[in-house]
Formats: structure tokens, C-alpha cells, sequence
């Protein structure tokens, strides 16, 4: 089952040749004349004002973290699945306190607002 | 291992790279096609037979293109984004099995590139990975828009890849395993779409948002923030982004297809293995078809509106959704499942209903 890897890592290289393949065609045929104003940030014709790259909402990592927790317990419940039929009535209890558990979690963090965009 | 089997998976992943291309070009006619009917209008028939040729001619313009790089940009980042978003498009579709083994040449050939015991778990870590790619393109591009646009696309792709996880989950709990193939033939007598409908429908709903099509487009939401995270690209290094979506849609079309529709199951299979693939593509060309279909159905979701209908719909819906399936194997009780699953749904659809109203009184 193992040596079934090598055949992803084949396609792996194979598709990574052929982005690469793709970006080197463009690069061939496609003509090259800088300017100044060309190689500005596009800003519907507008002259950028400040840095492009600024400070972000920190809203955006307060989602990211309540991913990695939730994805966690994804992660959890797949190999549970698996073994389920063999697990019977106890895997089923056990999944629902584990459920239950990460449930207070999330209506904890739903009524702390983390789950608003405003 | 001989070197013939090496030789098996170079040709059977060429194979799998070629029909992915060549799918993404004539997808992309398909839908400017179906578009454009859906709109009263014609759409591209002049290049070819029925706008036949369109795609090859859209890719040769492009080649001709100038590529353009922002002077602020960080270019080698620049110049990976592309390529980081469009392998794990490519690769994802590694472990769909297009039918049963088929003997060629006197050997046994799966149908598959890699028919991994952990297929479900792949194609979860494969699709994960394409964030990188959106979130470097938006980062490394230096253009304010490019920026609001990866970021609006991590927070969504990431938030409803726990509904898309969850949904997964009641397919393994029906077949027993996370074998493509095992899932497969689990769905003999009865589709998985039967079963358990409504995570058929968690699916599907969090898969367009997966591959950023409309409704959920926001990170290209043209109107404010031109292109999104490609913005600041041209050239080859557009199409690449392009054919990345294009092979994601297909890919993610054959994944719904194989957990949920029956794979290549169909009538007349167990006599003419042959048919396997046929079936399989006629139901990918259909889910295709409706997110074309939905794409010029519905408008755009407002971005708050769209992660509070992730976080606060899908998730416990998915959730409750996964309990009833195990509730119903454990009872042995199958009709249990559909029946419980479609009341869950209904209330969710109903305090949905309920809370928009309240809002829209509450402003009026």
C-alpha cells in the first residue's frame, strides 16, 4: 500500500514540471516593456496611496484559530468513523460527550461575538 | 516493484493530467456556452465548429501576452504563487477510481493513479494546500486589492472546510472505510445521495465555496476589488490561476460523484467494466452543469453574511448531520437516517428564514 506514494510523488513531479513548463512558455513569447507606470500597482488608474501590504483585521487570525481547533476535532471524528461498526453503542456515547464537550466551546465563543462580522 | 509498474503510474498520471487540461478548456467553453443561453445570447461560436477551437485560441493568446510584474512585488513568491495553487488542483484527483480493474496488456490496472486506504484523508490535506497559493498570490502581489482578496479567500476556504470535513464523515461511517474504492461499492443497492441527503447537500454547498464559484466569490468580487487575489497577474501566470479553478471544479465534481452519487456504479457495470468511466462522467459533467447553473442563478453573498452562514448554519448542521447517520447505523435502522436528516435540515431552513426576518423588521 505504501509503494501506492510513489505514484502520487510522480504526478507531484509531473505537474509541478508542467506549471513550470507554462510559466516558462509565457516568459518565452511574451513581450517585455517596462515602464514606470506599468509596473505600478493596479488601482483602477488611481495612484496608490501608502504601502501595499498594511496591518490586517484581527479578526481574520480569531477565525484562524477557531479553524485549527474545529478542524482538530474533524481530524478526530475520521478515524472514528472507520472503526465505528465495531465500536457499537459505546463509540456512539463516547463521540457524543467528545462532541458535547467541543460544543460548549462553540457556543462559548458564538456568544463572545467571535463569530460576528461586523 | 518492477519498472513496468513505474511505467503504469508515469502513463496513467500523464493520462490523468492530460484529460484534466483538456477539461479545463473545454469546461471553460462550456460555461461561457451555457452562460450565455442562460442569457439569451449566443456566446463564443466563431473560432471552430461551435466555438470548437475558442479554448485553443484563448491559450494561445495568452502565451503571446505580455507578463507583467508590480516593481514592488516579491518576486519569487510572485512567481510560485501560480504554481503552489495549480499542482494540488492537479494532484487532488489522484486517488478517484474511474471503475473497477481492467486487465491491459495481460496486467491488472486499477483505474486510479493511487488507491490509498487513507483516500478521504488525501484529498482533505491536498485540498487544504491550495490556500497557500491564493494567500501567497494576494501577500506577494504588494497591491492592496490583491491583499483584501487572499485574505477574504483564506477565512472563507478555511471556514467552510469544517463543513466539507464533517460531510465527509457520514459517507466513511456508511462504507466502513476511507478507501475511494471501498466507498464505492458500499453504495451498490442505495446512493449515498439516498441516505443521507442532506450531507449530500452540506457538500455541495461548501465545496463552491472551496473552489471560490458564485455565489461565494467574494474573494474576486469584481466590483470591489477588481480581480481579487490575481489582480496584479497576466499572461501564463493568470491562465495557471485559471486552470486552477477550472481543474478544481472538475476534481471536486468527481469527489461529490464518487462519496455521493454512486461513483461509477450504474446500470450494465458488473457485465461491461467499460462503462464505469462513462457513468462517472456523465455525472460530473451533470453536478458541473449546476454550478454553472447556480452561478447564474444566484447574486453574490455578502462576506459577513457568507462566514456567519459557515460558522453558525453548516457546522452544526454537519455535526448533527454526522450524529444521525452513527445513530441510525448503531438502531440498524437506515430509514431512520434520511428521514432525521431531512427534519434537521428543514429546521435549520426554518430558523434561517426566521432570523432574516427578524432582521429585516428590525431595520425597517
Amino acid at each position: 500500500m505504501l509503494l501506492q506514494y510513489i505514484a502520487i510523488a510522480i504526478l507531484i513531479f509531473l505537474s509541478t514540471a508542467l506549471a513550470g513548463l507554462v510559466i516558462v512558455l509565457g516568459e518565452l513569447f511574451g513581450p517585455r516593456v517596462k515602464t514606470n507606470v506599468k509596473s505600478m500597482p493596479y488601482e483602477s488608474g488611481m495612484t496608490p496611496i501608502g504601502p501595499g501590504t498594511r496591518r490586517m483585521p484581527v479578526r481574520f487570525y480569531l477565525i484562524a484559530m477557531l479553524f485549527i481547533l474545529f478542524d482538530i476535532e474533524i481530524i478526530f471524528l475520521l478515524p472514528w468513523a472507520v472503526v465505528f461498526r465495531k465500536l457499537g453503542v459505546f463509540g456512539l456515547v463516547e463521540m457524543l460527550i467528545f462532541i458535547l464537550i467541543l460544543l460548549v466551546g462553540y457556543l462559548y465563543a458564538w456568544k463572545k461575538g467571535a463569530l460576528e462580522w461586523e | 516493484m518492477d519498472s513496468a509498474l513505474i511505467l503504469e503510474w508515469v502513463i496513467k498520471s500523464a493520462i490523468l493530467i492530460f484529460v484534466l487540461l483538456t477539461g479545463f478548456a473545454y469546461l471553460t467553453l462550456f460555461e461561457r456556452r451555457a452562460l450565455a443561453r442562460i442569457q439569451v445570447r449566443i456566446g463564443p461560436n466563431r473560432a471552430g465548429p461551435f466555438g470548437l477551437l475558442q479554448p485553443v485560441a484563448d491559450g494561445l493568446k495568452l502565451i503571446f501576452k505580455e507578463e507583467l510584474t508590480p516593481a514592488e512585488a516579491d518576486k519569487v513568491l510572485f512567481t510560485l504563487a501560480p504554481v503552489v495553487t495549480v499542482v494540488p488542483a492537479l494532484i487532488l484527483a489522484a486517488v478517484i477510481p474511474w471503475g473497477r480493474d481492467v486487465t491491459l496488456f495481460g496486467r491488472q490496472v486499477s483505474l486510479s493513479v493511487a488507491d490509498l486506504n487513507v483516500g478521504v484523508l488525501y484529498i482533505m490535506a491536498v485540498s487544504s494546500i491550495a490556500v497557500y497559493g491564493i494567500v501567497l498570490a494576494g501577500w506577494s502581489s504588494n497591491n492592496k486589492y490583491a491583499l483584501l482578496g487572499g485574505l477574504r479567500s483564506s477565512a472563507q476556504m478555511i471556514s467552510y472546510e469544517l463543513a466539507l470535513g464533517l460531510a465527509f464523515v457520514p459517507a466513511i461511517l456508511l462504507a466502513d472505510s476511507m478507501r475511494m474504492v471501498d466507498i464505492v461499492e458500499a453504495q451498490h443497492p442505495w446512493w449515498f445521495v439516498v441516505i443521507q441527503p442532506v450531507g449530500t447537500a452540506i457538500f455541495l454547498i461548501a465545496t463552491l465555496a472551496e473552489v471560490n464559484r458564485a455565489p461565494f466569490d467574494m474573494p474576486e468580487a469584481e466590483q470591489e476589488l477588481t480581480a481579487g487575489y490575481h489582480t496584479e497577474y497576466s499572461g501564463m501566470k493568470f491562465a495557471l490561476f485559471f486552470m486552477a479553478e477550472y481543474a478544481k471544479m472538475i476534481v471536486i465534481s468527481s469527489i461529490a460523484a464518487t462519496l455521493f452519487f454512486g461513483g461509477y456504479l450504474g446500470p450494465g457495470v458488473d457485465r461491461y467494466p467499460w462503462l464505469g468511466p462513462l457513468y462517472l462522467f456523465i455525472k460530473i459533467v451533470i453536478l458541473l452543469f449546476g454550478m454553472i447553473w447556480l452561478r447564474a442563478t444566484f447574486p453574490r453573498i455578502r462576506y459577513d453574511r457568507l462566514m456567519a452562514f459557515g460558522w453558525k448554519v453548516l457546522l452544526p448542521l454537519a455535526l448533527a448531520v454526522t450524529f444521525i447517520t452513527a445513530l441510525g447505523i448503531v438502531l440498524e435502522m437506515l430509514w431512520l437516517i434520511p428521514v432525521l436528516s431531512l427534519a434537521a435540515g428543514l429546521f435549520t431552513v426554518a430558523m434561517v428564514h426566521r432570523a432574516l426576518r427578524r432582521k429585516a423588521y428590525a431595520r425597517a
